[in-house]
């Protein structure tokens, strides 16, 4: 018992405003759902849409097929009308395009003139909720509610949006009322409606990150917008740099003086970061970067989704310095992980890496609220009692963690860094024996930072046959194969990971010693786990499912690749 | 605390004998000595160069950072603790040429930063290629034909691009180079001293004796003047202006910014906790 949605239309057409409000309204009438972007890298025209698939508990990932389909233009029905199941249905304008009379499917709904009628025809789009309301069997007060509090203080734009609803509401319910049947509803309290770039803004305000400078990049300027929208009333700084260059290093001069930061781009943005990177491995200074990829090579696919970085960001920066990448798996997960990612870099003074993608940033879904007990804000400063004097930014320990002060923080002690190589003092230095000592100090971090990696998430059966391995924003995709190939009677469990790097290798290796068939599933050409495992762990993972034509898996991909398979 | 230029002073030094750096390091010690400015209060940061290595020789906090980077760190720093005094130094090719974007931006940005170029007209460390600021003809082991390229006027673009503070000083000129640096320190906003500074390892065509030669300090009856500013930045040849040009403070980086005001973020106290209400929207 599902429903699934597809609204499609010319970019600047407003799918989104519909969805965001169809979407939240499930969401608060207690409906679990998932909802996903599929948009080209231009502002007008093309062809964008968006699925919206309601089921059970909290859908995982959206599926071809179509229950509903809102063509706000013709294209989008001769792109989709194939997918369309046996009842499925069309809402359209028929003042825009027809459907053929012999399609009785169509419920035509005058979206434009309706809203003209209602006050403007910007609420068309208000107009098309109404009509997919009646179609699901849910009444209009909640989506009121709803533009009560987005137009508050305008009560005239949300009067004539309610009349723009409703009338789209009357207009479907001559064709069909509750002609589809939505799934029960989760009984389990309130659930936010949030997407991925959202959920890792909020999660870096509630980590105490104070600075983010950043140069916008699809997909990562979510972030920075929901930082930016939070800066008059919090504590916290977003600037706009110059470059990707300019980015990096004020971040890290920030976090050198004290705060937290982080900055956040995409694949090209990065590429012009990774001198930075290595001099904040240089320097000791923490700092949390969170790459959304998107396909390459060069400027790529702009607003689709790849998972083509990873080896890029293992070896970005020149020289050797520790690192730890850690990957969003679910909205459930990121939330917590990039805290972690906050955390680790204070603790070890280097930096971290958060890789997201287009597929997770944009995507919306219903979870439970966060648990804000649960995070972390543990500088690991100096402190005045045990500081030993003078101060030395780079004394070298036995773990290799050097006692961290900022400037002026201590009367008349001063904090030197340098990107050159340097004494504990932090002064220039040449000598062999210095050099050593220091390749050493910050090597040794590692040792310890392996130990913070979370083993992979395991799902599915306790004795598979078939172990399907992944990473990163494939989770939910994966998790829904596994419980299909289940279905089908094949003994299927998934191996999935966030954190990356320093690679966490106890679970692979005990499970790849029993499981006689295995995969990575990625959304690359070369299977860049893959490569990662084999050449971390020497254990060769027996085949590779890959998609990188820029859009997200499907369940039923990766179940077809493993029967063929098998 | 004593307020002494000596106090400022370590460290032994990677300069060459002669070169202009040892004499901007010394006004730079009588500024903060006269400031009185303590040692922990102050935040010096720089690129890569000979003249980037002061942080090294000037005892306050350091941050001697990327080439090119060293505008970018300090306003990360400006934004972490707005308490902090934070001067930026490094050489022509740092900072007009590797760093020429972060140049123009942060004129634009105008954080509360003093921004001392040492201007040799060279790149010393990498022995001896043209700069940003080479005269054109100067022959290098590169520029095998002599430099072809116009040179980059650092003052003309700084005022252009609308710098509240923007001089010219001589290393050969200490004590006024070290009354334009109390000024520039004490200015609220992105202030510039372009220091021209004889390298006599690779820079055989603007000596010290040429500088002298050609330095003056011309009247400047109103420093809120820019015409009169840029017709002074654009002297160059056989007279070369010294002073501050320009001097005219605007609304600042830190000033246009809510959250900057008070304590330094860096000090504040913070609970994940209390941001738990963060999620309402969502609901
Ligand atoms: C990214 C990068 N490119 C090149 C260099 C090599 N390099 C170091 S200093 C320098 C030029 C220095 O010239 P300038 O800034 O004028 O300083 P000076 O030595 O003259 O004081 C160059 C090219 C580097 N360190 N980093
Ligand atoms: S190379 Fe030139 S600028 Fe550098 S220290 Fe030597 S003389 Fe001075
Ligand atoms: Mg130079």
């Amino acid at each position: 018992m599902e429903i699934n949605i597809l609204i499609g239309g010319a970019a600047g057409q407003g799918m989104e405003t519909i969805m965001n409000l169809l979407g939240k309204t499930l969401v608060r009438e207690g409906f679990g759902l998932i909802y996903t972007k599929d948009y080209m890298s231009r502002v007008r025209g093309g062809h964008n849409f968006s699925r919206l698939r309601i089921a059970p508990g909290t859908p995982w990932s959206t599926v071809e097929s179509v229950d509903i389909l809102v063509a706000l233009n013709e294209e989008t029905y001769n792109l989709h009308r194939d997918n369309l199941t046996p009842s499925g249905r069309v809402i359209y304008d028929p003042q825009l395009f027809s459907i053929p009379e012999n399609e009785n499917r169509g419920i035509p709904v005058e979206l434009q003139k309706l809203a003209e009628e209602a006050g403007g025809k910007v609420m068309a789009n208000t107009v098309a909720v109404g009509a997919l309301l009646v179609l699901i069997g849910l009444e209009t007060p909640t989506v009121e509610e709803l533009l009560k509090d987005t137009f508050a203080g305008k009560e005239g734009v949300a009067g004539k949006n309610i009349t723009a609803l409703k009338a789209g509401y009357d207009a479907a319910a001559r064709f069909c009322s509750a002609c589809f049947d939505l799934p029960p509803k989760n009984e389990d309290g309130k659930k936010l409606f949030i997407d991925g770039n959202q959920v890792l803004g909020m999660a870096a305000m509630s980590s105490g990150c104070r600075f983010l400078s950043a140069y916008p990049m699809t997909p990562s300027t979510g972030i920075m917008n929901y930082l930016a929208g939070k800066s008059p009333d919090y504590p916290v700084i977003v600037e706009q740099a110059e470059d990707e260059i300019a980015a990096i290093n004020m971040a890290l001069g920030a976090s050198y003086t004290g705060v937290r930061s982080m900055t956040c781009t995409s694949g090209g943005g990065f590429s012009l970061m990774v001198e930075g990177v290595s001099l904040a491995g240089m320097i000791e200074t923490p700092i949390v970067v969170v790459v959304a990829m998107r396909p390459g090579p060069a400027t790529g696919l702009p607003t689709r989704t790849e998972q083509a970085d990873l080896e890029f960001i293992l070896h970005s920066g020149h020289g050797e310095f520790p690192r730890a990448v850690l990957s969003a798996t679910s909205h459930e997960d990121a939330f917590y992980r990039l805290n972690k990612a906050f955390e680790l870099a204070d603790r070890y003074q280097t930096p971290i890496f958060f890789l997201s993608d287009q597929n997770f940033a944009d995507t919306h879904r219903s979870v439970e609220p966060y648990d804000f007990s649960r995070l972390g804000y543990n500088r690991q400063l100096a402190e005045e009692g045990s500081l030993e004097k003078p101060y030395q930014r780079y004394r070298i320990t036995d773990n290799g963690i050097s006692p961290r002060a900022l400037p002026g923080q201590f009367e008349n002690e001063v904090v030197l860094v340098d990107s050159d190589e340097h004494d504990e003092k932090g002064n220039i230095i040449e000598d062999a024996a210095t050099r050593r000592a220091m390749v050493e100090k910050r090597m040794r971090k590692l040792d310890s930072l392996a130990e913070e990696m979370d083993e992979p998430d395991l799902y599915g059966d306790p004795h598979p046959e078939v172990l399907l391995i992944g990473w990163g924003s494939t989770y939910g995709v994966i998790r829904e194969a596994v419980d299909a190939l289940i279905a089908l009677g094949t003994k299927t469990a998934m191996l999935h990971f966030s954190d990356l790097w320093p690679l966490p290798q106890k679970r692979l290796r005990s499970l790849l010693a029993e499981v006689e068939n295995s995969y990575c599933v990625e959304n690359n050409a070369g299977g860049q786990l893959s490569a990662l495992i084999r050449r971390e762990s020497g254990l060769s993972i027996g085949g590779l499912i890959l998609k990188y034509d820029g859009r997200p898996f499907l369940s039923r991909e990766i179940v077809e690749e493993v029967q063929d398979d098998l | 605390m004593t307020c002494k230029a000596e106090h400022y002073i370590i460290g032994e030094t990677a300069w060459c004998p002669g070169c202009g750096n040892f004499a901007i390091r010394e006004a730079l010690a009588g500024a903060l000595a006269e400031h009185c400015l303590e040692s922990h209060q102050v935040l010096l940061v720089s690129g890569i160069g000979q003249a980037a290595k002061i942080p090294h020789y000037i005892r306050v906090n350091g941050f001697n950072g990327l080439h090119g980077r060293a505008l970018s760190p300090a306003v990360g720093a400006r934004v972490a603790n707005h308490n902090l005094k934070v001067i930026v130094e490094s050489g022509d090719g740092d900072s007009y040429g590797e760093g020429g974007n972060h140049f123009i931006h942060n004129i634009r940005r105008n954080p509360d930063i003093a921004h001392f170029v040492h201007d040799n007209q060279v790149y010393g460390l990498t022995k001896g290629q043209a700069s940003p600021t080479s005269d054109p003809g100067m022959v290098t082991g590169v520029q095998v034909e002599g430099v072809t390229v116009s040179p980059l006027n650092p003052l003309s673009l700084a005022l252009v691009m609308g710098a509240g503070f923007v001089a010219r000083c001589f290393s050969g000129e200490k004590e006024h180079l070290k009354e334009t640096m109390k000024e520039a320190i004490n200015f609220s906003g992105y202030a510039l001293i372009d220091i021209l500074q004889p390298c006599p390892s690779f820079n055989k065509v603007n000596t010290r004796g040429w500088y002298k030669k050609r330095v003056y300090f011309p009247e400047i009856e109103d420093p809120r003047d820019w015409s009169a500013a840029m017709d002074l930045s654009r002297q160059w040849g056989e007279q070369i202006p010294l002073g501050i040009f320009y001097n005219n403070p605007h609304r600042t980086f830190e000033e246009s910014r809510a959250a900057l005001e008070g304590e330094p973020l860096s000090f504040r106290p913070f609970d994940p906790q209390e941001m738990s209400g963060l999620q309402e929207e969502f609901l």
